[in-house]
């Protein structure tokens, strides 16, 4: 059972990192700033969730696994919100008025 | 050399070239950008040192409030490039901070590395003696109890600084609103989230708060958080910023440090000593202190990030 948790942790921590690598990369490969604010979302949502997803299968009990959950939330609201802001203010005619 | 040691040394590594790039970055916001990412990665560096107290505080105080009082004065100076141009001192200027900074950080450097080994510690009598003052984390010990004095002086000194800003206010403003620039558009992303996210957040700021008395926390990270709240309220222009004659403004402001003040002195006549907390009621007599300083600490970084009122006084 212990082997079972612990191989499903790597696969889902590892694919996490994945995504925060191709994220990075695209951070610095793509040629705007709406592409690259579209590569880094999915780092954040996408890579950090399956690192939260694996990370599940090592915790203590219920509350840190709800704690888990609630720091992915939390960075989804964040990176939602500030990417948005970013991009608004990031427009080639500026931010409407 | 192990996974570990490889670890501490990347994020080593990445500290000091994050540091480098804050100091050669030609442009302010850049910098700012680096010095908030430099102030994260340090807080990353205090909690593999096993200081989690260390890294809430560098994460609240010194990434994110310091960081967002220097992208307020960034904005303030963006306005005006020909000021901003004034602002740039001159190289000997610059050589000069350059020396003095490498003095200071060669003489920490020093003092670290000639340590003895074992370092001399107060750690086993600040374990000693934390049954006296019913609480469970010992830095908060150390804060509230054994070294109360210090707090106190870093709660005052906070008010100062807001006395400071404040003082930089032309006299047609004085009683003023602060005139912290918001977001216009009322459908707009910020003010979903300055909808959203505040109950949440004084949620998590007053449990910081409380928790502090057994695990890491206390009164100044909640406060970060409490603040950074009333202060994503007030940029997504769903309150303003006070007029900062109010009555109930300045008693928030002062409530903490004269509460702290008031049993400090009371310490004279109930335990001998300014300060002292008779042994039966240290525990209720810290949180009495705490709470007021949590409220006033809180108001005071939200008024300095908000700024010099700029505003006439209404009426």
């Amino acid at each position: 059972m212990r082997l079972v948790l612990d191989a499903l942790t790597i696969a889902a921590v590892s694919a996490g990192a994945f995504f925060f690598l191709a994220g990075t990369v695209g951070l610095l490969r793509f040629p705007d700033a709406l592409s690259r604010l579209h590569a880094l979302t999915k780092a954040d949502n996408l890579g950090l969730g399956l690192i939260v997803f694996g990370l599940l299968f090592q915790a203590e009990g219920p509350l840190t696994a709800l704690k888990l959950i609630g720091v992915w939330l939390l960075a989804l609201l964040a990176g939602a919100v500030v990417t948005q802001l970013i991009a608004l203010a990031a427009r080639p005619d500026g931010p409407p008025a | 050399m192990s996974l570990a040691f490889a670890l501490d040394a990347i994020l080593g590594l990445a500290v000091l070239a994050v540091a480098a790039w804050t100091i050669v970055a030609r442009d302010a916001f850049a910098a700012i950008v680096g010095f908030v990412a430099f102030g994260l990665l340090l807080a990353l560096v205090w909690v593999r040192l096993a200081a989690p107290d260390v890294a809430l505080t560098e994460a609240a105080i010194g990434s994110g409030v310091t960081g967002g009082l220097l992208v307020a004065a960034c904005s303030h100076l963006r306005g005006d490039a020909a000021a901003a141009g004034i602002e740039q001192p001159r190289a000997i200027l610059r050589l000069a901070a350059a020396v003095a900074c490498v003095v200071v950080t060669a003489g920490l450097a020093a003092i670290v590395l000639l340590l003895p080994d074992p370092a001399p510690t107060l750690a086993p009598q600040a374990a000693a003696q934390l049954a006296q003052t019913g609480l469970g984390n010992p830095v908060t010990a150390v804060l509230m109890a054994y070294r109360a004095i210090d707090t106190l002086l870093e709660v005052v000194v906070l008010l100062l600084a807001l006395v400071g800003i404040w003082s930089l206010a032309p006299d047609r403003f004085w009683g003023g609103r602060p005139g912290l620039r918001q977001h216009e558009d009322p459908n707009g992303m910020l003010v979903f989230l300055a909808r959203l996210l505040p109950p949440l957040g004084v949620l998590v700021g007053i449990h910081l708060f409380w928790v502090g008395a057994v695990a890491p926390g206390g009164e100044f990270q909640g406060a970060t958080v409490l603040a950074a709240m009333w202060l994503l309220a007030m940029m997504a222009g769903l309150v303003d910023a006070p007029p900062i004659d109010r009555r109930w403004l300045r008693l928030a402001l002062v409530a903490g440090p004269a509460v702290f003040l008031a049993i400090g002195l009371a310490g004279f006549a109930v335990a001998g000593a300014f300060l002292a907390y008779p042994p039966d009621h240290a525990k209720l007599l810290i949180v009495i202190i705490e709470t007021p300083v949590t409220l006033s600490i809180a108001a005071t970084l939200g008024l300095l990030v908000a700024g010099p009122p700029e505003r006439a006084p209404p009426g």
